[in-house]
């Protein structure tokens, strides 16, 4: 999967966990860039991408993940 | 809604549970009340998070026609929130409220090296914790409350020991939960939520993955609570009513192996010959079981009747005809089937279930007869769990009525057959030797009251609903006339048929009045003079208290148009109708009055 495809298929989880068919996701996007995305939502969102990617964050990198990209650079190294 | 009935995807759930919950609320609902949904406030008191869990409960709550608002503790503050005044609670005014607690709430685990008096005393202690929340909440709210029991721990400090010694925790648990048990066969209104059965049903391992609790102080795994909510939502929608009443059933490979109408009776794969008849042999089993807690069983099955009897005749069938309230076998359309079974049994198209191996006749059921639930089932050997895991007929407490449901619907249908002898109805209903007892609420009765105050429909003049919690307050308050009536026959028992709660209003000079504020009937026991009975005992009651005057009010619902001109049946005007049909009658009582009902000997 290139870097690209991964982000992809994240605009699709985004759409689906935040109902809203009008985002798209960035290297730069973070929490303060959806309106719904807060630290309870946070939860679900990461479990909804475990899922889609068929892979699991360890608690370090739940913790540490700054933005979209971030999150994208750890679904790369985990899935190739 | 397809999505959220077992067999379910988690993820799907979770993933688009804001789109689904978009999806419910825009739905009018119509298959499930109708008229929409019951408005019920919800407070869950956590001992973790509970986000994730009210977001998947509302998904459940609204899927069975239950529109939740929830309360919400702060985290963990289950214990302050019950024991300590909380205005906020307080002017919630739940309906019911839910403690979600677990094994990450127990503080007194016994340590390898205590004796058994001291881990008698912690188990004490740790009880009475949460003894003193249940006690305070009853006294406070008036209201059901659901307890978690506690879900085994992920690790076993004493190996297979831990189950067996007093210092295990596994034992302690076990205990504990045992002790929980108890309190809830003393205390009508509270009830148990078996997470320890979920978290086993799941798999512990991954339910209590340590992942969830040490990073969102969930006590179990994300991808587990669409099950739990569902588990939870059983208990729920079982209390306020909406509850299923009827499986209706097919034959050929759904209760037997092979067609039996071209296999032959002889050639059925059912009981212990094959495995494949052993299979069907243990879901027939399990459906006759469900006789026994109150659940009428019915066929409806393409088929020649002889054919379908002979099946049912097997020798090594648990099922016999004799079992069946209604055998439908013939060649009809099965909507059309379920139609003619709902209107004979007299129940809404959203009591039954249509159990059928062939997804081709589910599909056609769901398109033409809207309302019923209608499982996918999957092969033989799945049957049983997906009935059971969906939770239709969620038992919250055995009435006597329940275990006599079935014996209750085959006399009534004796008395149809038995009305077509008689050229007059009134004869017919003489003939009946009916026996009732109209009185005030008695103890004894008090849940299977709350029971018809949340299941009436059709024969209910406002459609309020009571939790038994309200329904004993308003029972021992004197501002109030409270009448059951129970109804008796050649036939059999019917049980309690009727209930009727008016407030007493004080009008000083102007004399008292009583505002009817519920009139409910059981759909059985219609055009028996039942209603009468309880009109002739209200009146009685009336005069007892120097009230002269009764008013009346019926507010339309989707379902209750069969009484819409009730109140003028019964001798009253109407006085007042607004835009939406809601109507206010009135009744001066008479000097003489004159008993309305005929055939019903009241004791």
């Amino acid at each position: 999967m290139t870097r690209e495809e991964v982000f992809e298929t994240l605009n699709g989880v985004f759409q689906d966990v935040f109902d809203d068919t009008s985002i798209t996701v960035n290297d730069n996007t973070t929490s303060e860039d959806i309106e719904d995305w807060d630290s309870l939502e946070h939860i679900n969102l990461i479990a909804a991408v475990e899922q889609e990617f068929g892979m699991k964050f360890s608690m370090g990198q739940v913790v540490t993940m700054k933005n979209v990209g971030e999150m994208a650079d750890i679904i790369l190294s985990q899935i190739q | 809604m397809r999505e959220l009935e077992y067999p379910f995807d988690s993820d799907y759930i979770l993933k688009n549970a804001k789109k689904l919950r978009r999806l419910l609320l825009a739905e009018d609902n119509g298959g499930q009340a109708g008229s929409g949904r019951l408005h019920k406030k919800i407070a869950v008191l956590g001992g973790s998070t509970t986000h994730d869990i009210i977001r998947i409960l509302e998904l459940f709550l609204l899927n069975q026609g239950i529109e939740p608002e929830f309360y919400e503790s702060e985290y963990g503050q289950y214990f302050q929130d019950a024991m300590f005044g909380n205005a906020k609670l307080e002017k919630f005014r739940p309906d019911v409220i839910f403690i979600h607690t677990s094994n990450r709430n127990v503080s007194f685990y016994p340590k390898p090296g205590d004796g058994k008096e001291q881990v008698e005393c912690l188990l004490e202690e740790q009880y009475r914790h949460f003894e003193a929340v249940w006690d305070r909440l009853a006294d406070t709210y008036h209201c059901p409350v659901i307890q978690n029991n506690f879900e085994y721990p992920f690790f076993r400090l004493l190996g297979n020991q831990d189950a067996s010694a007093v210092q295990g925790r596994i034992r302690f648990l076990t205990r504990l939960n045992e002790r929980f048990y108890r309190y809830a066969e003393e205390h009508a209104n509270f009830y148990i939520n078996d997470m320890n059965y979920m978290a086993s049903a799941y798999g512990l391992d991954e339910w209590a993955d340590p992942f969830y609790w040490h990073m969102y102080k969930y006590c179990m795994c994300m991808r587990a609570i669409p099950a739990f909510a569902n588990n939870l939502c059983h208990i729920i929608k079982a209390v306020f009513g909406k509850n299923k009443k009827a499986l209706v059933l097919d034959l050929d490979n759904t209760l037997w192996g092979g067609i039996v109408g071209d296999d032959g009776a002889e050639n059925l794969e059912i009981g212990q010959e094959t495995s494949l008849g052993q299979v069907y042999a243990e879901v027939q089993g399990y459906l006759k079981a469900q006789k026994e807690i109150g659940v009428m069983l019915n066929v409806n099955s393409k088929n020649e009747e002889e054919n379908a009897m002979a099946g049912l005749r097997h020798p090594e069938g648990v099922l016999k005809p004799e079992d069946f309230i209604l055998i439908k076998a013939n060649w009809e359309p099965k909507s059309k089937n379920m139609a003619e079974i709902a209107a004979q049994l007299n129940v809404l198209p959203e009591s039954l279930v249509f159990v059928d191996d062939n997804p081709a006749e589910r599909e056609i059921v769901r398109e033409q007869f809207p309302g019923a639930a209608v499982p996918e089932i999957g092969k033989p050997e799945e049957y049983v769990r997906v009935l059971d895991h969906s939770g239709f007929f969620e038992v919250t407490r055995l009435s006597e009525d329940d275990r006599k449901r079935s014996d209750m619907y085959k006399a009534n249908l004796m008395r149809e057959k038995q009305q077509a002898f008689f050229a007059d109805y009134g004869e017919y209903l003489a003939s009946l030797q009916m026996k009732g007892t109209v009185k005030p609420f008695e103890p004894v009765y008090m849940a299977r009251i709350a029971q018809l105050t949340n299941k009436s429909n059709q024969f209910n003049l406002t459609t309020k609903r009571y939790t038994q919690g309200e329904i004993e307050q308003t029972a021992a308050s004197s501002g109030y006339i409270t009448l059951y009536g129970k109804l008796e026959d050649k036939f059999g028992d019917n049980g309690v048929v009727s209930v009727v709660i008016g407030r007493v209003e004080d009008g000083g000079e102007n004399g008292k009045r009583l505002h009817v504020e519920l009139w409910i009937m059981s759909c059985r026991v219609l055009k028996r003079d039942m209603e009468y009975a309880m009109m002739d005992v209200l009146v009685e009651e009336c005069r007892k208290r120097g009230i002269t005057e009764i008013a009346g009010y019926y507010y339309p619902t989707a379902k209750n148009r069969m009484v819409k001109d009730f109140y003028g049946q019964q001798g009253f005007t109407k006085v007042k109708e607004d835009e939406k049909g809601n109507t206010v009658w009135r009744y001066e009582i008479p000097e003489e009055y004159g008993k309305k009902n005929r055939y019903i000997e009241i004791l």
